[in-house]
C-alpha cells in the first residue's frame, strides 16, 4: 500500500517507544489548580467569579468575550484562593492567573444537559461546543466552535491522528482506548459541518491504531495510513497528503473545502455533547529521557507540571530543559510551577545528552533546509533577509507562509536557529506595520 | 512540591547529529585515496604539498580568525583543510613550497575571508588560489612530470617533464595523443596536477560522499554529461582535431573539478534544478576554453565563471511556494 505524504519534511528519532504502550492513567485531583485566563488563541474570556468564591467542578468561571474566545470551567470543586499574575510560557509574559484550592476530594459536578446528537439541530450542537469551552487540543488551542462555523462550504472533515511530533503518544492512546468515543465525536462534527465524508489520517508508525479505527470505518468515515514524517500533522501538509489539495498562500483549510480537527478535540466534543462535560481535563504525554517512567495521563487543566513529572517517576539523569508539547515546536518553560493548559499535549523532559551543545556556524548553503521545508520556502534566504532587517523582501520571499515547524533548524548542519529568527521577523514586521 | 528552574531555549529542542565539521571531515576522507596515489606516481613531494595544504590551511585560518577577525570563540570547522588539500591536488608537483604557501594564503584571505569567511565567499577558494598561482607562476604551474609508478622516493626535480594530454591535443591534434591508452587516463598514469589524474580514485571518493549523503549527483552528472554531449558533437564533425569524448572526460581536471570543486556547497546553487543548470554551464564553458581558448584546460575558469552566476541561478530556480498557485494549479 502506498503511504500518503507531502514533499519535504524531516525524520527526527521518533522516541514514541518510551510511552506508547503505557495506557492512559488518570492523575489525582490536584490540591490546587492554576488556571491562566488565556487558555486559547484569541481574546481572554471575561472572569465570572471573585476571590473567595466557591466553585464546583465544571462550573463556568469565565465567559468568551469576543468572537474568537473560549469559555473556561473550574477543573475542581473548591474555592478561588487568588487571582494574580504569573509568567505565561506561550505569551512569554506575565498573565492573569486563577488559583483554585480544592476543598473536596470528591468532585461536585455541575454538568451540562446531555444531548442526543442524532436527533438534534446542528446549531444546538455547535452552541454546546462553544459552551463547553473546547479548543483545538493538538497544540494551537484555537477555539473549536469558530473552526466549526466556517463561512464557506465544506465537503470533507479531516481528523488529525498523525501525531507527528516525536515523543508524544497521547493521541495514539486515545485512538486505541477511546476509539468509540472518537467515532461518535467525528459523527457529531460531520453533523455540524453537514459533510458526508470524514478521513482520519494516522501515521504508519501507529498500525494498531489504524486497525482499531478501521473496525469502525464506513458510513462516510475512512481511515488512511500516512508516511511517518515530520510535520505530517501540520494542517496544510495533512490536507495535501490526504486530498492532494493545496491551501492557498495566506488561506485557511476552508478555502479548499476542508476542516481539520485533532483526535483529542473530537473526543472532547463527544464528551461535551453526549455526557455534558465541559473541557476541564485532557490527556497528555509525560515523557522524555529525563523522567523515570514516561506515561500517558489524563490530568485536570491547571495541574502544575512538577506534580506530573513526579507522577512519571520523577527526574532521571542530567535534565537540560522541560518542554510543553513536542521537541520540534514545543515551548521550554522557565520553571516547573507552570501549570498545564488546554493546549498542552505533552510534558517533555529532555536530558543534556539529547539536546546536546549547539555551536552555530555560518550558513554553508548546503540546501538541506530548502529540501526539508514543507512549505517550499528557502529558509536560508529568509533567515538572511530577516537578519539584514529586510522585512519587506522577507515577506515577499514567503515569511508569513512559514508554519514554524522547525524542520529547517533541525536539519541545519550549521545549527542555525531559522525558526527563532523568522518568528522574530514576523513580530517586527507586524509591529512596524502597526506603527505606520 | 520542589519546583525546578530551567533555561528556556527556543524550538526545535532536538537537532540532527550532522554538523559542518563532519561534512568537511568526510570530504577529506574522500580525498585520501587520490592523495596517497599522487605520491606514488609523482614522488614524495606530492605528499608534502598535501600535508602542508591541510595543516597550513588550518593554521592560516586560525591566525586570520583569532588575530585579524578577533573571534575568541573560533572553533575550526575543517573547511580550511579542505581548501588546502584541494589546492595541493590542483597544482603541478613542480611548484616550489614557498609558492604553494603564497597561493594557500591568497586562497584563504582573498578567496574566503575578505568576503566574511565560510559561507560568504562567492568563488571556490581553492580555485581562486589555483588561478592566482597559474597567473603568478605560469612556468612552474604548467611544467608537468611524467608519472613514475611506485617510485615515491623520487624528487620532482629529478623527474622527466612531459606535456599534459590536453596540451598535446591542442598542439598536434588527435594524432598527437593516439599513443595514449584510455586505461592510463582512468588509473592516472598521465601528466597533470597531482590530484587530477586518476579518474578511478576520484570516483571512489565521490561515491563515498554520496553514500554518506554529503553530496548529490546533480552537478557532476550534468557537468560530465554536458562535456560528453559537446565533445561527441565536435568529434563527429572533425575527429582529427578535437579528440574523442572519452578522452575529454578523463583528461585534465574535469573529474576533480566536476566531483570535488564544482560541488562545493558554498559556491554552487541550492536546489537540484539549479545544480543541473550550474553543471551544464560549467561543462559548456570548459569545452569552449578547451576548443577555442588560449589555455589547453578550462575547468578552473569555467567553475569560477559559473560561481558568479550562482545568485542568479538561485533566484531563477526558486522553488514554487506551497499554495502559491491556487488549488491544484
Amino acid at each position: 500500500m502506498k503511504l500518503l505524504t507531502f514533499k519535504g519534511g524531516v525524520h527526527p528519532p521518533e522516541k514514541k517507544e518510551l510511552s506508547k504502550d503505557s495506557p492512559l492513567e488518570t492523575f489525582r485531583i490536584p490540591e490546587k489548580v492554576y488556571l491562566y485566563l488565556v487558555q486559547s488563541a484569541g481574546s481572554p474570556p471575561k472572569l465570572l467569579v471573585e476571590k473567595g468564591e466557591e466553585v464546583k467542578t465544571a462550573q463556568k468561571i469565565a465567559e468568551a468575550s469576543s468572537l474568537i474566545s473560549a469559555n473556561l470551567h473550574s477543573p475542581v470543586t473548591g474555592v478561588v484562593e487568588d487571582i494574580t499574575k504569573m509568567f505565561h510560557p506561550v505569551l512569554g509574559a506575565p498573565s492573569d492567573l486563577l488559583v483554585i484550592k480544592r476543598t473536596s476530594e470528591k468532585d461536585e459536578w455541575e454538568l451540562l444537559e446531555p444531548i442526543d446528537f442524532e436527533s438534534s439541530d446542528p446549531k444546538i450542537l455547535i452552541e454546546r461546543v462553544k459552551e463547553a469551552g473546547i479548543v483545538g487540543l493538538g497544540g494551537a488551542a484555537f477555539p473549536t466552535h469558530v473552526k466549526l462555523s466556517p463561512p464557506k462550504e465544506i465537503d470533507t472533515l479531516i481528523i488529525n491522528g498523525a501525531e507527528c511530533e516525536p515523543y508524544l503518544t497521547v493521541d495514539h492512546r486515545l485512538m486505541l482506548e477511546k476509539t468509540e468515543e472518537l467515532i461518535v465525536g467525528i459523527k457529531i462534527i460531520m453533523k455540524i459541518l453537514n459533510v458526508k465524508k470524514a478521513v482520519i489520517g494516522v501515521e504508519n508508525n501507529k498500525k494498531d491504531a489504524i486497525d482499531a479505527l478501521k473496525k469502525f470505518s464506513g458510513e462516510g468515515i475512512e481511515v488512511v495510513a500516512l508516511k511517518t514524517k515530520y510535520p505530517q500533522g501540520a494542517e496544510k501538509q495533512l490536507i495535501k497528503a490526504i486530498l492532494n489539495r493545496e491551501v492557498p498562500s495566506g488561506g485557511l483549510p476552508m478555502d479548499v473545502k476542508v476542516v481539520v480537527q485533532n483526535v483529542g478535540t473530537a473526543v472532547a466534543i463527544k464528551e461535551a455533547v453526549v455526557d455534558g462535560k465541559p473541557l476541564i481535563e485532557r490527556g497528555l504525554t509525560v515523557t522524555g529521557e529525563g523522567v523515570k517512567t514516561p506515561k500517558n495521563v489524563v490530568a485536570r487543566i491547571g495541574t502544575p507540571i512538577e506534580e506530573l513529572i513526579d507522577f512519571a517517576g520523577g527526574y532521571n539523569g542530567e535534565v537540560d530543559r522541560v518542554v510543553l508539547g513536542g521537541p520540534m515546536m514545543g515551548i521550554a518553560v522557565p520553571n516547573t510551577s507552570i501549570p498545564t493548559m488546554k493546549g498542552t499535549s505533552g510534558i517533555l523532559v529532555l536530558t543534556k545528552e539529547v539536546t546536546g551543545s549547539i555551536y552555530t556556524r555560518n550558513c554553508i548553503r548546503c540546501g538541506r533546509c530548502v529540501e526539508a521545508c514543507p512549505m517550499n520556502l528557502r529558509p536560508n534566504v529568509l533567515y538572511k533577509l530577516v537578519q539584514a532587517k529586510k522585512y519587506d523582501e522577507a515577506v515577499s520571499e514567503g515569511l508569513f507562509d512559514c508554519i514554524e515547524c522547525g524542520s529547517c533548524a533541525y536539519i541545519c548542519p550549521s545549527k542555525i536557529d531559522h525558526v527563532r529568527h523568522l518568528k522574530l521577523g514576523k513580530k517586527v514586521y507586524r509591529a512596524l506595520r502597526r506603527g505606520k | 512540591m520542589m519546583v525546578r528552574t530551567f533555561k528556556t531555549t527556543t524550538a526545535p529542542h532536538v537537532r540532527h547529529p550532522d554538523d559542518t565539521s563532519k561534512i568537511m571531515r568526510d570530504v577529506l576522507i574522500a580525498l585520501i585515496p587520490v592523495t596517497i596515489f599522487s605520491g606514488f606516481i609523482f614522488g614524495w613531494y606530492a605528499w608534502v604539498l598535501a600535508i602542508v595544504g591541510v595543516f597550513g590551511g588550518e593554521l592560516t585560518e586560525y591566525i586570520i580568525m583569532r588575530f585579524f577577525r578577533k573571534d575568541k570563540n573560533f572553533i575550526p570547522d575543517g573547511s580550511a583543510s579542505v581548501t588546502g588539500l584541494l589546492l595541493a591536488l590542483n597544482v603541478s608537483v613542480k611548484l616550489p613550497l614557498w609558492a604553494f604557501l603564497v597561493g594557500l594564503i591568497f586562497a584563504l584571505v582573498v578567496g574566503k575571508h575578505i568576503y566574511g569567511g565560510l559561507g560568504a565567499n562567492p568563488f571556490n577558494p581553492a580555485l581562486v588560489g589555483r588561478v592566482f598561482l597559474l597567473i603568478s607562476f605560469p612556468v612552474q604551474m604548467t611544467t608537468w612530470v611524467k608519472p613514475y609508478w611506485t617510485k615515491f622516493w623520487m624528487s620532482p626535480w629529478d623527474m622527466v617533464t612531459t606535456a599534459t594530454p590536453l596540451a598535446m591535443l591542442k598542439e598536434g591534434g588527435s594524432s598527437a595523443i593516439n599513443s595514449l591508452k584510455i586505461s592510463d587516463f582512468f588509473i592516472g598514469n598521465i601528466g597533470g596536477s597531482i590530484g587530477e589524474v586518476s579518474a578511478l580514485l576520484l570516483i571512489i571518493g565521490f561515491v563515498y560522499l554520496m553514500a554518506k549523503k554529503r553530496v548529490t549527483w546533480h552537478i557532476p552528472v550534468s557537468y560530465v554529461g554536458t562535456v560528453l554531449i559537446i565533445s561527441t558533437i565536435f568529434w563527429l564533425i572533425n575527429p582529427e582535431k578535437f579528440g574523442t569524448p572519452i578522452f575529454h572526460i578523463l583528461s585534465g581536471g574535469l573529474m576533480l573539478g566536476a566531483l570535488f570543486m564544482a560541488t562545493d556547497m558554498v559556491t554552487s546553487p541550492v536546489t537540484p534544478k539549479g545544480m543541473l543548470l550550474f553543471g551544464a554551464g560549467c561543462g559548456a564553458i570548459t569545452m569552449i576554453i578547451r576548443y577555442f581558448g588560449g589555455y589547453p584546460e578550462g575547468v578552473s575558469f569555467s567553475i569560477l565563471i559559473m560561481n558568479a552566476f550562482v545568485p542568479l541561478i538561485d533566484s531563477f530556480t526558486k522553488p514554487r511556494k506551497f499554495g502559491e498557485v491556487k488549488q491544484n494549479g
